[in-house]
């Protein structure tokens, strides 16, 4: 519990301010846990759940020590390192070391995802909604908005890892015992709570939740890619810049070290401390950066349809352009690691079979694809379901008042959401084409792997297209989008480890991309991926033809 | 003269709220028309029907000889609309916002552009999350007025508008006016309509309950007149026609049917006249008058007079 108080400690600013800086945060406190419980249940229960159904698969999919054995042959490569954790789980891989090898570096991500939106929900989306500026008209402190965000996120952690050490500790498997749960649990509260504390600076940095929510995932997709990085690397040293990767070296379950978890202590106070700062440094609902003046009038290109889409889509499409060309080389510069290990392990031969790539590196190669292929489609949702979020704001019906059609509004968001994220393909495509090309001294590569992840914009548009029709149709339902790109993570990440049945791949757009370059090119799944796009983008243009525009 | 808008027995739901339960309006061409009605009375669904962001369950709406819904596209090239609630792109300009609304309605009078922002002394530089309230709507009111349309439809445009640009709008309107386009104006600032307009729809509970000229409405009203007397008033009470009467130590106060006004200024002047003021019903006792027993029921009702249909308790 040291961390609640440790993390809404402002002293410093307290004291430059006179008052009670800190009043009425008690209060929103309250209101918060109000507001979010059954969003905050669902986030819990979710990762509880997730975890023992898990733990309890293990059960009965490895019951065999000979099982195991070969899961760890599997795991003991670059791509079975970069997806996992650490190396010195393998060493006795009984059911707790596969939790902690497999599943917390997974369950730190969602944790600290959790963490982030809790505080940007109630930070910077109070401010931008101008509801802050009237409950900071009441008796409440300059600090009390962050104290509170910040403490229900503490809270939220806290009850997240003792639900997880209770189940966990209490399953009665092999090799997850009760100590150990308890680590388990609190390793991720530590990763969500440094995660919030981020999500506490970056709030301060920018005017719009949008970004202060994408700046602190982006930190948190940073630490999984330096945990990835430094994992299959081998020597771990990245490893050691990521609080995902202090997690995962508690070794839980293997050797119970405490002592990482302080360092994600340590970064929690500090960001937080620089959250606190930096908001006495800012006006209520500014950013840190002072608005600046624009020009008076619209350049030509603005003033078309696809120009004003460009132009809203642009922060986010450059953001997400850099942040997968990044990923794409981190990825690719340990890709000559993987072609090395192939050379000194002989039985390596039969789980490269299982995986069904020609060599190591090419089984890496297509398990990053689908990673990479994942972030694009994060970014088409958030991209197709543009339109939804300027209805809802109110800032369509003056656009669709003018000779802009229905159609074309929509198929000006559309065709930024398509083109964009065959460019993210394309650009994640040569970074871990250059970088992989490189590191394994292979410049015919560089061709096939850009050929593989390019092979993947089909299912992009059909999660643009899927997305489509849930805003035309179901408007209100138009988050039920989300569940293309989350259903095809857990089903391309976890459905390897826990086995998943085929059919239940076959169900994700992505589940059909021929997986290049292990895999030999098939156009049949391309052709039918793009034509159902085509389909249902025209499906759902139908129904929003139909139906009333949402307005204030 | 043709007839700009026609709308008969518009019905339209939103579950089981029913905003609009058959309501009609009739806009001639060339004409500023005044859309009355409180808060909630169905003003803004109608307008969004006529410019088919909302489809409308049953009735028949016709824009300009058009269908709202069918001809959205064609249509809007040839009109231009002022939300109530303007919200703006954070990231863009003002005058960038101006630009691309007028643009996309189908080209821009820049002199006209410029000469407008002048007028409402807006500031084209800031970014769309800068702006007061009142500042969002005078982008909104200049890219509507930049661009060369022949019908207006302008849903409570001056809200937020501070008092001075309240005047360089009416300016505006009568400008448009006289340049012969077609102004729909919904509002409840009832001066505001009372100075532009030359007919008005008083709406309430999605249904229009009067529509026709000021002085129309004002025949069929009541005018209240407040006189002083040299000798104390008898027998008015008794006059048909006569309500909330009040007396008191040579003053009194009362509201007079239209047709038996000429009745109870006589019997004024048979007690010696001192002073006298009357005046016509405003358009806020026109509306109290639809919504009175309302008010009434609700306890805030006219309590100095005012005419309405519930007139208990005044008589003392």
């Amino acid at each position: 519990m040291s961390t609640a108080t440790a993390a809404k400690a402002p002293t410093a600013p307290r004291a430059a301010n006179g008052g009670n800086a800190l009043a009425g945060t008690v209060g929103l406190l309250r209101f918060g846990l109000r507001r979010d419980r059954v969003r905050l249940t669902v986030w819990i229960l979710a990762l509880v759940v997730g975890t023992v159904s898990t733990a309890s698969n293990y059960k009965t999919l490895y019951a065999d020590p000979a099982d195991r054995a070969s899961v760890v042959a599997t795991m003991d490569s670059p791509a079975g390192l970069a997806m996992s954790g650490p190396r010195h789980y393998l060493d006795d891989y009984d059911f707790g070391a596969m939790l902690g090898h497999q599943m917390l570096g997974f369950m730190a991500v969602m944790a600290g995802l959790m963490s982030v939106l809790i505080v940007t929900r109630h930070t910077r989306h109070e401010e931008e909604t101008g509801r802050a500026e009237l409950v900071r008209s009441t008796a409440v402190g300059r600090h009390a908005h962050l104290a509170a965000a910040l403490t229900l996120a503490v809270l939220a952690n806290i009850v997240l890892a003792l639900l997880l050490a209770l189940t966990l500790g209490g399953m009665g498997i092999d090799g997850i015992d009760t100590p150990g749960s308890l680590l388990y649990g609190s390793a991720h509260a530590a990763v969500g709570i440094a995660f919030a504390a981020v999500a506490a600076v970056t709030a301060q940095i920018t005017a719009h939740t949008r970004g202060a929510s994408g700046m602190a995932l982006a930190v948190v997709g940073v630490a999984y890619v330096l945990r990835a990085a430094g994992d299959a690397g081998g020597d771990g040293a990245l490893a050691w810049l990521s609080p995902i990767g202090w997690a995962q070296r508690t070794y839980v379950y293997v050797d119970n070290r405490w002592w990482p978890l302080l360092l994600c202590l340590v970064l929690a106070v500090l960001c937080a401390a620089a959250g606190f700062v930096l908001s006495t440094r800012r006006d209520v609902g500014a950013g840190l950066r002072a608005a600046r003046l624009g020009s008076a009038v619209a350049s030509d290109a603005l003033t078309g349809p696809l120009g004003f889409a460009l132009r809203l889509h642009r922060g986010m499409l450059l953001g997400f352009g850099a942040g997968l060309f990044l990923m794409g080389a981190m990825y690719g510069s340990i890709l000559g690691d993987a072609e090395d290990m192939l050379k000194n392990i002989d039985q390596i031969q039969e789980a490269l079979e299982e995986i069904g790539g020609a060599t190591m590196a090419e089984s890496f190669a297509s398990m990053v694809m689908i990673i990479l292929a994942v972030v694009a489609s994060v970014y088409v949702v958030m991209a197709a379901l543009r339109p939804r979020a300027e209805e809802t704001a109110g800032r369509a019906e003056p656009l669709l008042a003018t000779g802009l059609s229905r159609t074309r509004w929509v198929g000006s968001h559309l065709a930024v959401a398509l083109a964009g994220g065959t460019a993210l393909l394309l650009l994640a495509g040569v970074g871990f084409g250059i970088a992989g090309a490189a590191s394994a001294s292979d410049g015919g590569l560089f061709l096939s792997l850009l050929g593989a992840a390019l092979a993947y914009a089909p299912a992009l548009w059909v999660t643009v297209g899927i997305a489509v029709v849930v805003f035309g149709w179901f408007p209100r339902a138009s988050a039920a989008a989300w569940i293309v790109p989350v259903y095809a993570f857990v089903v391309g990440y976890l459905g390897a480890l826990l086995r998943f049945p085929a059919w239940m791949s076959d169900l994700s757009p992505f589940g059909h991309v021929p997986q290049l370059p292990a895999t030999e090119m098939s156009w049949t799944p391309m052709v039918v991926l793009t034509l159902v796009a085509a389909g249902l983008v025209r499906l759902g243009l139908e129904g929003f033809r139909r139906r009333d525009l949402e307005t204030k | 003269m043709t007839k700009a808008i026609t709308v008969s027995g518009l019905h339209k739901s939103f579950g089981r709220t029913h905003a609009l339960d058959g309501l009609d309006l009739t806009v001639e061409t060339g004409e500023v028309h005044g859309f009355l009605g409180p808060n909630g009375a169905g003003k803004s669904t109608t307008i969004r029907v006529l410019l088919g962001l909302l489809r409308a369950d049953s009735g028949a709406a016709q824009l300009l000889g058009k269908d709202p819904w069918h001809d959205a596209v064609e249509l809007h090239r040839r009109l231009a609309y002022v939300p109530g609630d303007v919200e703006l792109w954070p990231g863009l300009t003002g005058g960038e916002a101006i630009d691309l609304l007028s643009r996309l309605r189908g080209g821009i009078d820049k002199r006209r552009r410029d000469e407008l922002v002048e007028r409402f002394d807006l500031d084209p530089t800031k970014k769309g999350r800068a702006y007061s309230k009142g500042n969002r709507q005078k982008v909104a009111i200049v890219a509507a007025l930049a661009s060369d349309a022949e019908l207006l439809l302008l849903d409570e445009p001056t809200a937020g508008l501070d008092p001075l640009m309240e005047v360089v709008f009416q300016d505006v309107i009568s400008e448009a006016k006289a340049a012969g386009k077609t102004v729909l104006l919904s509002s409840h600032i009832l001066a505001q309509v009372e100075k532009l307009a030359d007919r008005v729809s008083i709406v309430r509970q999605g249904k229009t309950v009067q529509s026709g000229t000021l002085s129309e409405m004002r025949h069929l009203t009541r005018t209240t007149v407040e006189a002083e007397t040299a000798r104390p008033v008898s027998g008015l009470a008794e006059l048909p026609g006569v309500h909330a009467l009040r007396t008191d130590s040579g003053r009194v106060r009362f509201a007079v049917d239209g047709d038996q006004l000429d009745g109870a200024i006589r019997r004024l002047s048979e007690c010696g006249v001192r002073s006298l003021v009357s005046h016509p019903p405003t358009l806020e006792e026109l509306m109290l008058r639809h919504y009175g027993d309302e008010l009434g029921a609700n306890g805030h009702g006219a309590a100095d007079g005012t005419p309405r249909l519930a007139d208990d308790g005044a008589e003392r």
